[in-house]
């Protein structure tokens, strides 16, 4: 067991690499019930998350549909990366992470009052993430027979309340599944019951080997509030568009892509064997040097993989100062694994 | 609770000692290292002929976790690092005291070094809690 942002929480159950590749492969179980999940409500919910998001909650027009993003101070630097379910006119649901919980409420509720807002923190709810090829039918199983098949009906990024649970089908991990938000009283019986069902116990040490390969940021180590979202891979999820839309932070990123980013992050390979970490050295052909963000050994490449913040003009071959040796890597595009198969060689 | 076989030596940085009938020993890391450890992904083991002293790094075994020196037990000769580790070096966590073993010594002719008995070992990890 480890602290993990405040939580006790396992690193695995058995074997770190076996939960792995059972969620690339089957279906595994994450508790991710250290998340902080708040309800968001008030007539004027939707105006004050356009104001407070880099992305833009005027895309979620159909009821559950889901949207990832940021929220940046005034400087363009990240506070945290969430993801927001929009309900109905009145009524948003937000998922933050547990380590900036304090900050980010504290943040959200000062943004709130002027619009009559109310956040809710559901600290009654639970949260599993079932994720893998056979999550979401394994998960159905154990619904009732009116409850099944509309969870299966759920469409990518879309969360619906379903008999008494939140079902969302969303993840962390590069495979399909859902992330189920229900009573905490009913956690372990649940928990039981998808093992029963031949879903596996994973712990914390497969979830960042799993979102490593699935190129996904995690806040602390890929990004903070002194880098900014296009120097973090999170470009994509800045909604400049509609040039009308004023939020926290616009003005600083435009600023900055006016200039130009100095820095970017990117995937790294590693050809020998070795494990590339946080902190190394990335050192470019012409004398510029970066650093890696997130690193870890690949159970499905076989290789180390990272994810690095190095020079904008950064080409392909890099070399990285592991233990006081160089060793030869390469500049990938993230993913490096979609749907179980590489997409790297 | 690790699993210390009572035929075997130790050492306080978690090494086992087995001594051959021919007077070699064999060398790996202890169940209590393979599990602090997590799940081996590359082992490097040490050249044939190679010359080691007491206390010496002579392996590097790397998990998903960290990379972790392996100091030998005794002073002597290489005569074999374990060829199989390269594609499997998950045999450390699944059999520590069997087939992952990491060398094979043949110990100078110096007086005998102080190594743990199982009863030490055991207390060495109990104190660590483990």
């Amino acid at each position: 067991m480890v602290d993990f942002g405040g939580w006790d929480m396992p690193l695995q159950y058995g074997s770190q690499i076996a939960e792995h590749h059972a969620v690339r492969r089957g279906a595994g179980v994450f508790d991710v019930s250290h998340m902080c999940i708040v309800d968001l409500e008030g007539a004027r919910v939707r105006p004050f998350l356009l104001g407070l998001l880099a992305n833009d909650v005027g895309k979620l027009k159909a009821s559950g549909k889901a949207l990832y993003g940021c929220m940046l101070n005034e400087t363009g630097g990240v506070i945290d990366d969430l993801i927001v379910y929009f309900l109905d006119e009145s009524r948003f649901r937000a998922v933050v992470n547990a380590g900036t919980r304090d900050k980010d409420l504290a943040w959200m509720r000062q943004h709130a009052a002027r619009f009559g807002v109310e956040l809710r923190e559901r600290t009654d709810l639970a949260m599993l993430a079932v994720q893998g090829p056979e999550a979401r039918g394994k998960a159905a199983s154990l619904m009732s027979p009116t409850g099944a098949p509309a969870a299966l009906a759920l469409e990518p990024f879309f969360g619906r309340e379903i008999d008494g649970w939140f079902i969302a089908r969303t993840g962390y991990t590069g495979e399909d599944g859902f992330e189920i938000m229900l009573p905490a009283t009913a956690a372990e019986r649940v928990w039981k019951a998808l093992n029963a069902t031949g879903v596996l116990s994973c712990g914390l040490g497969a979830r960042d080997t799993l979102r490593l390969e699935a190129g996904m940021n995690l806040y602390g180590n890929d990004m903070d509030e002194s880098t900014h979202p296009f120097e973090s891979g999170l470009g994509w999820t800045v909604a400049l568009e509609p040039p009308g839309r004023a939020f926290v932070g616009r003005e600083a990123l435009e600023a900055i892509r006016a200039r130009g980013p100095q820095r970017k992050l990117v995937g790294l390979l590693l050809s020998d064997r070795g494990v590339l970490r946080a902190h190394q050295r990335v050192l470019l052909a012409d004398a510029g040097a970066g650093e890696i963000t997130s690193g870890t050994f690949s159970p499905t490449l076989e290789r180390s993989i990272a994810l690095a913040r190095v020079p904008a003009a950064a080409g392909e071959r890099v070399q990285v100062d592991i233990r006081g040796k160089l060793h030869d890597a390469r500049i990938v595009r993230p993913p490096f694994v979609r749907h179980g198969k590489a997409l790297v060689s | 609770m690790s699993n210390v076989p009572s035929d075997l030596k130790y050492t306080k940085t978690h090494e086992w000692l087995r001594t051959l009938p021919d007077g070699t020993v064999e060398v790996g890391i202890t169940d209590h290292a393979q599990h602090a450890l997590g799940d081996l992904v590359f082992v490097e083991v040490p050249e044939t002929g190679r010359k080691l002293s007491a206390g010496e790094p002579f392996a590097v075994v790397e998990s998903v976790k960290a990379a972790s020196d392996v100091y030998s037990p005794v002073a002597g000769e290489v005569i074999a690092g374990n060829p199989g580790l390269a594609a499997e070096p998950e045999a450390i966590n699944s059999d520590a005291y069997g087939k992952g073993w990491l060398m094979r010594l043949r110990p100078a002719a110096a007086a005998a070094p102080s190594l743990l008995t199982p009863a030490e070992y055991q207390k060495l990890i109990a104190e660590e809690g483990g």
